[in-house]
């Protein structure tokens, strides 16, 4: 019913602007041409000025508005550069906006068409056009140099004492893997996945190196020490988007990709510079992967190197949760722990 | 001439039975040959505009519905369940049904709606009657042209009623995601459908931009120079010849993918663990679809704003009064992004993993675009400095068109920029940004020139009362709804979300995804005005009485106001100068046909 109403409404509106918009038709045939055209020309000359007046005024009370709502400072050391380049270019456009703007809305305004007034035959002129030309070229000379050398900083190879964490995509969740004590990862293969049998990854088990290897449900990182994520995905294309850090990377299926930076702040820090008291660090997939695609959330805690060596000590490999009988018969965590350290040992 | 031959072998190929095909303008049409398979380019402009008009409405509509979801998550409407049934299931539209219609509307507005009904159009309305042509190089090609965009139409209607429904993996299409119907289950029937349509649509321009080009290099008008033509038949110029080369690349890669979905081929499946089981799929690239799909992908987004371009460009001299300024450096500009759009494919894949060296090149080449757009912007301006503009409908959405061009032309200069691009890559900033460039810019430029042909196509004017309010209204809504929109890309919240209420980093948006949709509506019920407006004005819109009701100096307002086909009773008239001569030696406009004075300065 009220859904008919709203119908109604809707099509009572239609009617009564469309009757007047005939009506004014007639009124202009009665006035006369001329005048209604020289009356339409100045409401619609007043509208554009007042548009461009009140539209600066609410791309400032927008920015007002929601300024605080967006990303503060960046969490890792490489996304200062990618802020630098964003309020550089903001710079550059937010100029070149505001006096195109202008000179448009304000030229409409006062060249609207009056009586008496001849429009200036100006075909072209040469130094004009060579002037903007130039001066574009010149712009976007220093945006495409800054953003260059960003570029090829971002995506130089990571230092080598970076620590090394496998991220991979599914539908419709994030696998993670540590390379545990070793410092390597596992072979692994599709063809291998069972997650039947725990091993969502196809880790291979004959192969040493993935005794270790352990695989948490959050990323921990420590503060101030670079990482370097190798990515991947089993099914679809997926994509690692890190807001806070300014960082992305596409999860391709067969064809493996990295990223690496370096995290600022703790999460704590964080909680405290942002005032909220639930902030985290989120992986969120930017890349359509589905149906669940907005539901594909992954956390990442940054810490000190003493809490993230707590946490990593109290891991568990994938190798002995998955193989917890034949490695340790009575299935005693404490048997668990002595096959890693056994593992690396052997290693 | 031979714009008369092709014109009687025509008329043979239609009249083979009748005796007597004496004069072209004294046949009798039956329905089908004026209505239906017409052959003449105004009818089939006619075609692709009300076809055009029909899919926007529709695509314009699911905006509405995933809208209501992004503004209201946690709403119901019984009335959704009662439209979409179990896809909107007790009143929410569910994930696999969200994106199906964010699909379809990308789908329909790019390819059915701003190529087809945009350039479709406006190139067959304009190109033979401002060139001074009876009709295009091959009507009957012109005429398959939109047959099979119709074809395409019925395909793509059909594949929004199949039990699995339509396709719904973005409207890049990409694989693995479309190739694998495990994947998702718009995956199923509705990508062959979808696939289907989209190569019955590539065939459809091919043959619409054969009979552009063709028409433009050869059946110009005596005297009618290159040089002399209006920057409409430019601007249409060069978006066929971007179409012509590109979407036969789309065609080879929906190919491919059609392929691995049905041939076990594996161009672009590897590794793949997915229902439970691994796939024998190995050595393909995912990646090598998205650049066949970018190399026609790109230069769409320009195939789509040239005509505007072109249009806006046309109209703003008309209505200011003046000569557009710069003619040459606006060819140039044109000619220099047709060029450019062919080497910036890959700024759309700046981090699926490219080479950055590679990305390096593709970043200089991309920001290399700004300058000729920049040209067309300060040129448009200065087109308008010290003119005498008369603000009719057309000419305010020119002027909201250079507004828009400027608003989303300037964020692309982040976009394309690498380093910016990685912490705005499919977020809600790039949504924003084509968004107001390609759609609403488009969308203003295409406004321009139904106001402005209305009375070419239908002998009638459009209420301009109505297109007033259509224009303010539009003109508010786009950027209250665009504008705010780049805040939350900036936040780094991605695009594709059907909810963002679990997220710690998004969910702040709530407030301001709420009022951007009651904006969307109300913005979409103006549309419905238009469309009223301008089913009405065909027929009962005020009449035209005048020839020429712009006082503007190109060819198709020599032409009767019910122009038969072949659009000039006798002669086609000679032309001997250029389209601009407005105000120009105290004469308010100085028709192209009217022969140079003896005193007279070319331009």
């Amino acid at each position: 019913m009220s859904g008919f109403l709203a119908v109604l409404v809707v099509v009572l509106i239609f009617i009564v602007i469309f009757q007047i918009a005939k009506a004014s038709e007639y009124v202009s045939i009665l006035k006369g041409e001329k005048k209604a055209r020289e009356q339409s020309n100045r409401i619609n000359g007043f509208l554009l000025i007042a548009f461009l007046v009140l539209g600066l005024i609410g791309v400032y009370y927008c920015n007002d508005l929601l300024k605080g709502k967006i990303l503060g400072e960046s969490a890792s050391v490489q996304g200062e550069g990618v802020d630098t380049l964003i309020y550089v270019t903001l710079a550059i456009t937010g100029i070149v906006f505001i006096i195109t703007q202008i000179l448009l809305f304000w030229f409409a305004f006062k060249y609207q068409e009056k009586e008496g007034r001849k429009a200036f035959y100006f075909p072209h002129n040469n130094k004009l056009e060579v002037i903007w030309t130039v001066i574009p070229a010149i712009a976007l000379t220093v945006l495409v140099a800054f953003g260059l050398k960003h570029w090829f900083q971002l995506t130089s190879d990571a230092p080598k004492d970076a620590q090394v964490v496998e991220v991979t995509g599914k539908q419709f969740n994030w696998i993670f893997r540590y390379p545990g004590k070793d410092g390597q990862l596992g072979r692994r293969d599709f063809k291998d996945i069972d997650p039947g049998a725990g091993n969502e990854l196809g880790m291979d088990w004959n192969d040493p190196l993935n005794k270790d290897d352990f695989m948490p449900t959050e990323v921990h990182l420590v503060v101030g020490k670079p990482v370097k994520f190798i990515i991947g995905s089993r099914d679809v294309i997926h994509d690692v988007g890190l807001p806070h850090f300014r960082m992305k990377m596409d999860a391709v299926p067969g064809i493996p990709t990295t990223l690496w930076f370096t995290p600022k702040y703790t999460t704590k820090q964080m909680k405290e510079k942002t005032g909220n008291p639930d902030f985290t660090y989120e992986i969120s997939c930017d890349q359509m992967c589905g149906s669940g695609h907005y539901s594909m959330r992954g956390v990442i805690v940054v810490e000190t190197q003493e809490e993230f060596d707590a946490w990593a000590a109290k891991q568990k490999s994938t190798y002995s949760l998955t193989h917890a009988d034949t490695a340790a018969p009575t299935g005693a965590p404490k048997a668990d722990s002595t096959q890693k350290v056994v593992a690396a040992v052997t290693k | 001439m031979s714009n008369e031959a092709t014109l009687h072998s025509q008329q043979e190929v239609m009249h083979g039975a009748h005796d007597h095909h004496d004069h072209e303008h004294h046949h009798e049409d039956s329905f089908i040959s004026k209505y239906v398979f017409s052959m003449d380019h105004k009818m089939i402009a006619k075609q692709f505009l009300i076809t055009g008009i029909v899919w926007a409405i529709i695509g314009a509509f699911f905006s509405v519905l995933f809208r209501l979801q992004l503004g209201f998550p946690d709403a119901t409407f019984p009335w959704l369940e009662s439209i979409l049934g179990h896809w909107a299931k007790g009143g929410r539209i569910t994930a696999e049904a969200y994106y199906a219609l964010v699909t379809m509307h990308g789908t329909i507005l790019v390819f059915f709606v701003l190529t087809a009904g945009l350039s479709g159009t406006f190139s067959n309305l304009l190109i033979p009657l401002q060139v001074g042509a009876r009709d295009m190089a091959s009507p009957f090609m012109n005429c398959l042209s939109y047959w099979f965009f119709f074809l395409a139409s019925l395909v793509m209607m059909a594949s929004l009623f199949v039990q699995t429904g339509p396709a719904s993996g973005g409207w890049t299409m990409y694989p693995p995601l479309s190739a694998l119907g495990d994947a998702s289950i718009g995956s199923k029937i509705g990508v062959d459908l979808w696939l289907t349509s989209m190569a019955l649509f590539v065939v459809s321009q091919l043959l619409g931009g054969l009979n552009y080009i063709s028409t433009i290099l050869n059946m110009r008008t005596k005297g009618m120079a290159m040089t002399k033509m209006p920057l409409t038949i430019w601007s249409f110029f060069f978006t066929a010849i971007l179409g012509v080369l590109s979407f036969p690349v789309l065609l080879s890669g929906f190919i491919l993918l059609l392929m691995d979905r049905h041939a076990g081929t594996s161009f672009y499946l590897s590794d793949i663990f997915i229902a439970g089981k691994a796939l024998a799929n190995e050595g393909g690239s995912a990646i090598l679809y998205q650049h066949l799909f970018w190399f026609l992908g790109h230069p769409e987004v320009y195939i789509i704003i040239l005509p505007a371009m072109g249009m806006v460009s046309e109209v703003l001299a008309v209505s200011s009064r003046k000569p557009i300024f710069g003619y040459l450096a606006m060819i140039g500009s044109l000619f220099a992004i047709c060029i450019l759009a062919f080497l910036v494919w890959a700024h759309h894949m700046f981090v699926t993993g490219l080479n950055p060296f590679l990305g390096a090149f593709f970043v200089l080449l991309t920001l290399l675009i700004a300058v000729p757009s920049a040209i067309k912007v300060f040129n448009w301006i200065t087109t308008i400095w010290k003119g005498n503009i008369n603000f009719t409908p057309a000419s305010l959405f020119s002027i909201g068109f250079v507004s828009t061009f400027i608003s989303g032309g300037l964020t692309g200069i982040w976009l394309g920029n690498s380093s910016i691009d990685i912490h705005l890559h499919d977020t809600m900033f790039v949504i924003a940004h084509f968004h107001i460039v390609m759609g609403v810019s488009a969308f203003f430029g295409m406004f321009a020139g139904i106001y402005h042909w209305f009375p070419k196509l239908y002998g009638r004017f459009m209420n301009s009362t109505i297109g007033y309010i259509h224009f303010w209204v539009t003109m508010v809504g786009a950027y209250l709804i665009f504008w705010p929109m780049h805040y939350e890309g900036m936040a780094g919240m991605p695009r594709r979300y059907y909810d963002v209420s679990n997220w710690a980093s998004f969910k702040q948006f709530g407030g301001l995804n709420e009022f951007i949709t009651i904006v969307v509506i109300l913005v979409f019920a103006v549309q419905l005005l238009f469309v009223f407006n301008f089913f009405y004005s065909i027929f009962k819109g005020r009449k035209m009485t005048t020839l020429n009701p712009w006082h503007a100096t190109s060819l198709e307002w020599t032409t009767p106001i019910h122009a038969g086909h072949g659009n000039w009773p006798g002669e086609i008239p000679e032309v001997y100068r250029w389209a601009y001569d407005y105000s120009k030696d105290g004469r308010d406009f100085i028709p192209q046909t009217e022969p140079i004075g003896p005193n007279e300065e070319v331009h």
